[in-house]
């Protein structure tokens, strides 16, 4: 390890011990290409695909959430091996905390209703609009689903629609068919 | 809009630790630029968005150095005699810092900032208000005196 590279592991812990570590990310390997996970102490508050241009996700965090922003590997411990775990087809569900801030109003409430869509199954736009109480908002669930924060670990990738097709997804069209595959395989 | 703490760290960090490794040895020269690092941390987000964040870092480095020695200072051994042979590095780091702290203030943060935390005398200039000729002759002024006040022979 480089020396540089210790003093940031000894800055990142002293960060943590003196509650300034206010976002903690890094990136992951995936099937569906290099995942950012950032966490506050409250949870896990945003992943981005590689396609959703990691650097744009970070400047987003240290603009609504707070710049005090560091690669912290270590803090999403936990956070990777779910997910690895669900990508070998071994999880179902993430059992890691979640900090919703970043989605408001609406959003989040779409976002709160997605995790009751199981495991290999899917909805349509129109089914969850249903779900929250508000039949009519059909476009506004997708704009939800494209806007969610925490893709992959809330599973907006299971909305489709009526007509069975995948729709789009902020991860990519091929994302989206290859977490349904995955599941469906599971 | 502020950008993540994490490409300060990348951009400033080996300035930084220059500028920590200039005055302060070894383990020392660590203990500076992680408490500097982790203040800057805490007063980031307050920093107004047109900061001069090298210069900003390097005045709490140079800061978080003074606690450095002080705290050195304090666990110092009092001798009878000065020694004779040559005195060790560490000892030695701690003068230039007393010489340079001896300067007057100008001339101290052209030295500073120019050769130590290596910025061009047009931004010295901007930090220390005046022109860059001005930034240049304070520091050309500060070495001068370095050369006849710092007590050892300068590093090659």
């Amino acid at each position: 390890m480089t020396e540089l590279a210790a003093l940031h592991e000894r800055l990142v812990r002293s960060a943590a011990d003196e509650g300034l570590l206010d976002v903690a990310y890094r990136t992951v390997d995936s099937p569906v290409g290099p995942l950012l996970l950032a966490r506050t102490p409250a949870g896990l508050v945003r992943v981005a695909f590689a396609v959703q241009d990691h650097d744009a996700a970070l400047q987003e965090l240290s603009d609504e959430v707070s710049p005090r922003v560091l690669e912290a590997p270590r803090a999403l411990d936990d956070v990777a091996s779910e997910l690895d775990e669900y990508f070998a087809g071994r999880r179902e569900a993430f059992d890691v905390p979640l900090d919703l801030r970043l989605a408001r109003g609406f959003r989040r409430s779409v976002v709160e209703h997605l995790p009751s869509i199981a495991y290999g199954r899917t909805a349509s736009y129109a089914q969850v609009a249903a779900l929250t109480g508000s039949p009519r908002a059909v476009r506004a669930v997708g704009t939800a689903c494209a806007l969610n924060p925490l893709p992959v670990v809330v599973p907006c990738h299971r909305v489709v629609r009526s007509d069975g097709s995948p729709g789009r997804y902020a991860g990519g069209d091929d994302a989206k068919l290859a977490l349904l595959a995955l599941e469906r395989r599971a | 809009m502020t950008e993540p703490f994490e490409r300060v760290v990348a951009r400033h960090g080996p300035t930084v630790l220059r500028v920590c490794r200039s005055v302060l040895r070894g383990a020392d020269a660590e203990d500076a630029w992680s408490e500097t690092f982790l203040a800057a941390l805490r007063a980031y987000p307050e920093l107004p968005a047109d900061a001069n964040v090298e210069a900003w870092l390097v005045t709490i480095a140079r800061r978080k150095a003074i606690d450095v020695v002080r705290r050195d200072a304090r666990h110092a051994v009092p001798v009878a005699e000065l020694p004779d042979r040559p005195v060790p590095d560490g000892a030695r780091d701690l003068d230039l810092w007393r010489s340079l702290g001896d300067l007057p203030p100008k001339q101290r943060h052209a030295v500073a900032y120019h050769h130590l935390a290596g910025l061009p005398y047009d931004e010295v200039a901007a930090l220390l208000g005046g022109t860059a000729a001005a930034a240049r002759r304070a520091a050309a002024d500060g070495i001068a005196t370095l050369r006849r006040t710092y007590p050892i022979e300068e590093e090659s």
